[in-house]
């Protein structure tokens, strides 16, 4: 009878909280991120939350930030945004692809909280959804990767087969193949996005196989490390620009950069001018940035390297641009034509000359 | 073909190291008559503060001390509650676990390192240098041994000493063993603390030989997979070994067939570790559990 009452208050309480929350009178906008990883996992998570704190420093006072870390992808991360979105918060980040059902689930139960999804694609009207073109960094490193190796053979760590995986993998591979026709790629997928001792052991694993680049789509430092152990062999940084493994075995990097885009949209939320967006920023508006390719890479090399970042940048050169076929040999982009950007967000094929199946 | 088996199997070992360390321990413990389901916990706790003492003192050694020390402080709170207090054990394990988590994400929260600290390759003099043998099992770092040393140890304690004779005795049937005259709980808080120390050495050798760094979350279930080794192995010391290389090993293997392009999908070679473990283990398994496993004592009783 009493745990009835508890439960029928608290219930009340939490009702009560949700409606009254348009009404209340807001001197602060509270601004919630959810993330997939710790705060400080070196990579990926890390960079969310330094360009959370950039956001957070731009607006100081005016703004309540909360945060959860390491929240699992699947079902608890709907609880942990509705408790977010209980808690008051007047716009929330939700930074993993897993988050996406979890996100629009919530956001339909308060249609006056705005959300934010990261690398996703479903949006509603209170839901917004931002990624990074980071298959630009991907041709760049792709570059990179077939000009230093001298074993031909490059190494993946890919995490989770999506598409946003996928086209990275497609990317380098068309790049280190324009510069090195006889580059293979060994791709080993490991089902996370942050599992430091599996990417160690995938890491080492190809590097005993004979890659001499190493290349990742997991969050943690873990195979710089494992390249620093085995010696001459070259990583890239992930998300962070990972400088602390420079100037070998790391030679350049993706850096998300997403300070920007929080900046404007918090803004709009206080502007009161907020819309539901769909943002896909690459390197020309610096969401995506290419770390300092440090100088173990051969002088031309980096130059042709900068160029390539440069002329996309300016929308000049798009990486994925015809003749482009599909793994089975079938025609997909004809001599000169970019892939657009439907085909891209929804990219679930290797391009031809990568070895193995995506697995589904 | 780009499979090197000699690399393989000497990463084999390095893979499996970890996973034998944490069962050992919680072999013991569970030959003792308890059900410690905290080995996670303990072995997050022991891999955040080896990082942390082997990087402060520049002697990765001192971080193994350090990580056993500290495995064993975190199962002294375990011992404490389900000896003296007689907490229930699978919630108090479970408990431990989460706690064991939460503790490091926060002793780690400012845990720096230098990427130079590396525990040292042995080289024995003729052994290292056998041609294929060599490689494989002789130029692993001082733990990899010491992990097989403690294996037998375990064992030969276990059958041959008196010890050992009296802490089965007190898993089997901790009535009999009380009404001889043996200290019951005592016996079990000493496994405890054992399987700890055993623990933190794990979750140590990730930190600081695996991976090698500290980031929230790095043992990523190991202790689970060492808590269920030790029941398929049926609570015996050799074949725990047996156990953890089959399952470091198809963990390494199957790492190694994706970056070979085998045509198997990417599911099946995934979840390979877990099933060739559980089916070779099923199949010799002759043992069962110490009858007074999990099972609450107190001396009034």
């Amino acid at each position: 009878m009493k745990r009835r009452t508890l439960l029928a208050t608290g219930a009340g309480a939490a009702l009560a909280a949700a409606m009254g929350m348009p009404a209340r009178a807001q001197d602060k906008t509270k601004v919630g991120f959810i993330y997939v990883g710790p705060i400080n996992d070196g990579g990926w998570t890390q960079h969310h939350h330094h360009s959370a704190m950039e956001m957070v420093e731009h607006f100081g006072d005016a703004v309540e930030f909360v945060y959860q870390e390491s929240v699992p992808e699947g079902p608890d991360a709907e609880r942990a945004i509705t408790q977010m979105a209980l808690g008051g918060a007047d716009i929330i980040f939700t930074t993993s692809f897993g988050f996406m059902d979890p996100t629009v689930n919530v956001a339909t139960n308060f249609p006056d909280v705005k959300f934010e999804h990261a690398t996703g694609y479903k949006q509603a009207d209170n839901v917004s959804v931002y990624s990074a073109r980071f298959y630009e960094g991907r041709a760049i490193q792709g570059t990179l990767a077939g000009r230093v190796t001298t074993t031909n053979k490059i190494g993946y760590i890919a995490s989770v087969p999506i598409p946003e995986v996928i086209r990275g993998i497609n990317s380098a591979y068309i790049h280190a193949k324009k510069v090195n026709p006889d580059v293979e790629f060994k791709i080993i997928w490991i089902f996370e996005w942050l599992n430091p001792a599996k990417e160690a052991d995938a890491a080492k694993a190809l590097i005993e196989q004979g890659c001499d680049v190493v290349l990742q789509h997991t969050d943690s430092t873990a195979p710089h490390q494992a390249a620093r152990e085995a010696g001459g062999v070259y990583t890239f940084g992930q998300a962070a620009d990972m400088a602390e493994y420079g100037p070998m075995p790391r030679i350049s990097s993706i850096i998300d950069n997403w300070a920007p885009y929080y900046i404007d949209r918090v803004q709009a939320v206080i502007d009161g001018t907020w819309s539901s967006v769909n943002t896909w920023d690459g390197i020309s508006t610096g969401m995506v940035g290419i770390g300092e390719i440090s100088d173990v890479v051969p002088a031309e090399v980096k130059a042709e390297a900068e160029a390539m970042r440069d002329a996309i940048a300016a929308g000049e050169y798009h990486p994925f641009t015809g003749p482009i076929n599909k793994q089975d040999g079938s025609p997909w982009l004809a001599e000169g034509e970019t892939a657009s950007d439907g085909d891209l967000a929804s990219m679930f094929f290797y391009v031809e000359g990568v070895e193995g199946d995506i697995p589904s | 073909m780009d499979i090197n088996p000699i690399l393989l199997l000497a990463a084999l070992m390095v893979a499996s190291t970890p996973i034998l360390l944490a069962a050992i321990g919680e072999l013991v413990v569970e030959r003792a008559g308890v059900l410690n389901l905290g080995v996670e916990g303990m072995m997050i706790v022991g891999a955040v503060c080896g990082y942390i003492a082997g990087h402060s003192s520049g002697n990765p050694y001192f971080g193994f001390v350090g990580a056993a020390c500290a495995g064993a402080v975190v199962s002294l709170v375990f011992a404490v509650l389900t000896q003296f207090l007689l907490t229930n054990q699978v919630a108090t394990g479970l408990g431990l676990t989460m706690f064991g988590l939460g503790l490091s994400s926060l002793i780690g929260q400012d845990a720096v390192g230098s990427p130079d600290l590396t525990v040292a390759k042995l080289s024995f003099p003729i052994l290292s240098d056998i041609p294929v043998l060599g490689p494989i099992l002789f130029r692993h770092d001082l733990m990899v041994y010491l992990s097989i040393v403690i294996v037998a140890g375990v064992w030969a304690f276990l059958k041959y000493s008196r010890a050992g004779l009296i802490l089965r005795a007190v898993g089997e049937n901790h009535e009999a063993a009380h009404a001889l005259g043996y200290n019951v709980r005592r016996v079990r808080v000493f496994a405890i603390l054992f399987g700890g120390a055993c623990a933190g050495l794990a979750g140590a050798y990730i930190s600081l030989v695996r991976v090698p760094q500290w980031i929230d979350g790095i043992t990523a279930g190991a202790g689970w997979i060492a808590l269920a080794i030790v029941v398929f192995a049926s609570w015996k010391p050799w074949r725990l070994i047996a156990g953890a290389y089959l399952f470091g090993g198809v963990t390494v293997l199957q790492l190694n067939l994706q970056a070979e392009g085998l045509k198997i999908p990417v599911e099946y070679l995934s979840m390979a570790p877990y099933l060739a473990t559980i089916i070779v283990l099923v199949m010799i398994r002759a043992g069962r559990a110490p009858a007074s496993l999990g099972k609450p004592f107190h001396p009034s009783s």
